[in-house]
C-alpha cells in the first residue's frame, strides 16, 4: 500500500517537474531570442546606427495568412533589393516580422509594440480594413507611418497612412461605368457581410442610381459560407446583365463552382469580381471563371519591362509555382516608395518622410504610381481583365493615364450623400 | 482539533502576505516596465478578473460555460460605445456614416452618460446570464447540454454583431477612442492611473470571490457541483444558486471586458467568439480550476506565453502555445494549482508523521519549534 502511494506521489512529482522545466525552457528560449535581437540591434547602435529597422505587420496565421503571406515576401524581397542596392543612406534595412494572427486587436497591439518597444522607422502591413482601422489610432497616436498595399473601400485619408493599392474611384468606379457601357444596365450586387462590400455597394448604389443602371438584387453572405443555391435561384429570377461580385476568401470557390453547375456561364452573365485576383483564381479554378471580369490596377501579365523583371524575380526567390497579383505589387511597391521618400527626406524621422514623399514617383511594374500629396494615395491606372483559361488575366480595357486617387469621391455630385451624414 | 486550526492560520496567514507581496509588486510595475508592456500586463490582468469568474463556477459549481467570450464582449462594447461617442464629440460616430446610418440607435443612448455605462457593463452581461442560466437549469438541463448551449449563445451574439455593421461597427469592431471623462487615453499618466484601477478591481473582485467561496455560501455550490439531486431533496433550489453564480461569474467577465477595451483601445467580434471563449476557460484549467488563485496565474502566465512566443517565433508560436496547451492538459489534469496543493499535502503529512515520531503532544508549539 505504502509503496504504491509513494510510487504515485514520485511520479506526480516526475510529471510536475517535467511540465515546469518544459514550460521554463520554453519561455526562456522565447526571451533569449527577443534579448539576442535587441543586444544585436544594441551593438549596431553602439556602431553609430548602420542600420534601419522596419516593420512588416501581416497576418501569418489564421484565415487571412493565405493572401498576406504573400505580400510580406514581395515586401521582404522589396528590401532584399534595396539592400543589395546599398542599402537606404547608406545603411541596411532590417525587418522585424510580426504576426497579426488574423485578429484585429493583435494588430493593434503589435502595431504599438513595433513602434513603442523596435522603435521602426515605418510599418508595411495590414489586409483586411478591420486590421487597417484597428491600426490607425495607434499610428495616430505614436505618430508613426504605415504602408496599406491593398486596395479598400475609400472615405479615409490618415496622415499616418500611406495607402498603396486602390480606392473606390481607382477601381469599383470606373468598372462600373465600364460595365454599364459594354455589358448592361441590370445589376445584381452580391457580398460578404461585412465593412468593404457594404460600403463599395452603397458607393454601387449611389452610382447606378445617377448614371441610369438598375439594381435587381443585393444580397450579402458571411465570411466563409458555401452555400449559394438560394442566392442563384434570386439571380435567375432577377435576370441581371452584370454579377458584381465583392466575396471574399473560400465563399469565392463555392460561388463560382455552384453558378456554373447551375449553368449560368459568362456568356449569360458577367460576373465583375473586385476581390479576385490571380492568386485567388489558382484557387477557385481557372475553369469556374473562364470569361468573367476582374477589376485591378495590376495584373501578373502586365506589359511593362519592370514587370517582367518584378515577376522573375519572385519566382526566382519563391518558387515557379507562384503568381504575382495586384497587392502583392503594392506590398513591394510601398518599400521602394518609402526608401525614395527616406532618401530625399536625408531621414527616417515621419513627420519629414511624409512630406518628402509627396510626389515621389516610382517605376512601378503596373507603370509609374505617384504619391498625391493631398490623400497620400497613389496615382493609379485601372485595368480590367478577363480570365483566360490558364487562369492568368488578359487586359481589355485601361486607363489611358493614371488616375488621381480620391478616396472621398469629392469629384462626383452623386456620392455627396455617401461621404457626408 | 487546535493543531488543525494551529496550520490552517499559518498557512493562510501565508497566503495572504504573498498575495500582498504580489498585489505591491503589481502596483508598482508602472516604475519598471515601458508603456507597452505595462498595457500588456493590464491586458493581462482583465484576462485574469475572467478567469477568477470562470473558476468560480466551473471549479466551485461545476457549471462549464464556454460562453464566457460574450459576456466579456458585452461589457467591453458598453465602454467601447461610451469611448466612442465621446471620441465622435457629439456627431454620429464614423462607422455609422460608412454604413449609411443618419441617426444615433437607441441602445447606444444610455452609453453617453459614463455612470450608466459603469452600471450597464455589469447589468447586461449579468442579467443576459441570469436568464439564461435560470431559464435552463429551472428545466434541469445541466453539464454538457449547459455547455453547448452556451456556445450557441456565442455563435448567435457574434453573428449578430457582424451582421449589424451599421449599429455595432460589424467584424471592424469599434475603434478610434481618444479620451475617457475628458482626460487622453494616450497620456502616460492616465494609462498608469487606469492601470492602477485595473489592479485594484482585480484585489476586489478577487476579495468578493474569495468570500463568497468561504461563505456558507459556497458549501451550497459544492453541493450542487458533487450532489445537485440531493440538494434538491433537502429543500434548495438548485436553479436559482446556479443561475446566480452564473451571473456574478458574467458579472465579472463584463466588467474584464470593459477594463479590456481601455487598455487595447479596440474591440470586435473576433475578440469574444468561440477560440477566446474556449480560450479562457482553457487558462483556468490549466492554472486549476479548483483554486482562484489558480484561475488568476493561469490567466497571466498563458497570456504572458502567448506574448513571448509570438514576438520571438512569428510563424511558430501556435504550435508553441498548442503543445503548451496539450502537455498541460494531459499532465497537469488539476492545473498548476492541484499540484501544488498536493505538494503541500505531501509537507504536511510527512510533518505529521514526524510529529507522531516525536510524540509530541503539544502540535501548535511543536509546529514552531522546526
Amino acid at each position: 500500500m505504502e509503496f504504491m502511494e509513494k510510487w504515485q506521489e514520485k511520479r506526480k512529482k516526475v510529471w510536475f517537474h517535467t511540465v515546469c522545466f518544459l514550460f521554463i525552457t520554453m519561455l526562456l528560449l522565447a526571451g533569449c531570442a527577443e534579448e539576442g535581437e535587441s543586444q544585436e540591434a544594441d551593438e549596431e547602435d553602439g556602431s553609430q546606427e548602420d542600420v534601419i529597422e522596419v516593420g512588416i505587420l501581416h497576418s501569418l496565421s489564421g484565415t487571412m495568412a493565405i493572401s498576406e503571406v504573400s505580400v510580406k515576401d514581395a515586401e521582404l524581397m522589396a528590401i532584399n533589393e534595396i539592400n543589395e542596392a546599398g542599402g537606404v543612406l547608406g545603411k541596411q534595412i532590417v525587418p522585424i516580422i510580426e504576426d497579426g494572427a488574423s485578429d484585429w486587436p493583435t494588430f493593434s497591439e503589435k502595431s504599438r509594440k513595433l513602434l513603442e518597444q523596435d522603435k521602426v522607422a515605418t510599418v508595411f502591413g495590414g489586409w483586411t480594413s478591420a486590421s487597417r482601422k484597428a491600426m490607425l489610432p495607434v499610428f495616430e497616436e505614436l505618430n508613426g507611418l504605415l504602408w496599406y498595399p491593398v486596395q479598400y473601400e475609400g472615405l479615409e485619408a490618415s496622415p499616418n497612412i500611406f495607402y498603396t493599392g486602390a480606392t473606390t474611384n481607382q477601381q469599383i468606379v470606373p468598372s462600373v461605368a465600364w460595365l454599364l457601357e459594354n455589358r448592361g444596365k441590370k445589376f445584381f450586387l452580391l457580398g460578404s457581410n461585412y465593412v468593404f462590400p457594404i460600403t463599395a455597394n452603397n458607393i454601387i448604389k449611389a452610382q447606378l442610381d445617377s448614371e441610369g443602371g438598375e439594381l435587381v438584387g443585393e444580397e450579402y453572405t458571411e465570411l466563409g459560407h458555401t452555400e449559394y443555391s438560394t442566392v442563384i435561384a434570386k439571380i435567375k429570377e432577377s435576370k441581371p446583365d452584370v454579377i458584381y461580385n465583392t466575396l471574399n476568401g473560400d465563399s469565392n470557390v463555392a460561388f463560382f463552382k455552384q453558378l456554373k453547375d447551375a449553368g449560368i456561364s459568362a456568356d449569360d452573365i458577367t460576373v465583375l469580381s473586385v476581390s479576385v485576383a490571380e492568386e485567388e483564381i489558382r484557387g477557385i479554378g481557372a475553369e469556374y471563371l473562364e470569361g468573367h471580369l476582374v477589376a485591378w490596377n495590376y495584373f501578373q501579365t502586365t506589359d511593362t519591362p519592370e514587370n517582367k523583371e518584378f515577376v522573375d524575380h519572385y519566382k526566382e526567390a519563391y518558387g515557379e509555382d507562384r503568381v504575382t497579383a495586384d497587392p502583392i505589387e503594392a506590398g513591394y511597391n510601398a518599400v521602394h516608395l518609402w526608401a525614395k521618400a527616406v532618401e530625399k527626406a536625408g531621414t527616417t524621422d515621419v513627420d519629414k518622410v511624409r512630406e518628402a514623399a509627396k510626389g515621389i514617383t516610382f517605376a512601378a511594374p503596373e507603370g509609374t504610381v505617384t504619391i498625391d500629396g493631398d490623400n497620400q494615395h497613389l496615382y493609379k491606372k485601372v485595368r480590367i481583365g478577363e480570365v483566360t483559361a490558364e487562369g492568368q488575366l488578359n487586359e481589355i480595357f485601361s486607363t489611358e493615364e493614371a488616375v488621381k486617387p480620391d478616396p472621398y469621391l469629392s469629384s462626383y455630385t452623386w456620392a455627396e450623400a455617401l461621404t457626408s451624414p | 482539533m487546535k493543531q488543525g486550526l494551529g496550520t490552517i492560520n499559518r498557512e493562510s496567514q501565508f497566503k495572504w502576505i504573498v498575495y500582498m507581496l504580489i498585489l505591491g509588486m503589481m502596483l508598482l510595475a508602472p516604475l519598471f516596465l515601458s508603456d507597452f508592456r505595462l498595457m500588456l500586463l493590464a491586458k493581462y490582468v482583465s484576462f485574469a478578473i475572467v478567469a477568477i469568474g470562470l473558476a468560480l463556477i466551473w471549479g466551485y459549481t461545476g457549471i462549464l460555460s464556454l460562453g464566457h467570450g460574450v459576456f466579456f464582449g458585452l461589457g467591453a462594447y458598453g465602454m467601447a460605445m461610451y469611448l466612442k461617442l465621446e471620441a465622435s464629440g457629439g456627431k454620429l460616430p464614423d462607422f455609422m456614416v460608412w454604413s449609411g446610418q443618419n441617426e444615433l440607435p437607441w441602445f447606444w443612448m444610455p452609453f453617453s452618460s459614463f455612470f450608466l455605462t459603469l452600471l450597464l457593463i455589469v447589468i447586461v452581461p449579468m442579467g443576459i446570464a441570469y436568464g439564461l442560466g435560470f431559464l435552463t437549469f429551472r428545466n434541469r438541463i445541466q453539464g454538457v447540454q449547459f455547455t453547448i448551449l452556451t456556445q450557441a449563445l456565442v455563435l448567435i451574439v457574434v453573428t449578430l454583431l457582424i451582421g449589424q455593421q451599421a449599429f455595432t461597427g460589424g467584424s471592424n469592431g469599434i475603434t478610434g477612442f481618444k479620451t475617457i471623462l475628458g482626460y487622453s487615453l494616450s497620456d502616460p499618466t492616465v494609462k498608469r492611473v487606469l492601470y492602477w484601477i485595473t489592479i485594484g478591481v482585480l484585489a476586489l473582485l478577487f476579495a468578493l470571490a474569495y468570500w463568497m467561496t468561504k461563505s456558507r455560501f459556497k458549501r451550497v455550490l459544492l453541493a450542487i457541483r458533487d450532489g445537485e439531486n440531493r440538494l434538491r431533496f433537502i429543500g434548495y433550489n438548485p436553479a436559482v444558486f446556479k443561475a446566480f453564480i452564473f451571473a456574478v461569474s458574467a458579472g465579472f467577465a463584463g466588467i474584464a471586458g470593459a477594463l479590456f477595451v481601455l487598455h487595447v483601445g479596440i474591440i470586435s467580434p473576433s475578440m469574444m467568439g468561440i477560440v477566446p471563449s474556449i480560450e479562457m476557460v482553457l487558462w483556468v484549467a490549466i492554472g486549476g480550476r479548483n483554486s482562484l488563485s489558480g484561475a488568476v496565474l493561469g490567466a497571466l502566465l498563458i497570456n504572458y506565453a502567448k506574448t513571448t512566443f509570438s514576438e520571438a517565433y512569428p510563424s511558430l508560436w501556435l504550435f508553441l502555445l498548442g503543445g503548451l496547451f496539450v502537455i498541460s492538459v494531459i499532465l497537469l489534469p488539476r492545473g498548476f494549482m492541484g499540484l501544488m496543493k498536493d505538494g503541500m499535502q505531501k509537507i504536511k503529512k510527512r510533518r505529521k508523521r514526524e510529529d507522531a515520531n516525536e510524540n509530541n503532544i503539544d502540535f501548535t508549539f511543536g509546529e514552531s519549534k522546526r
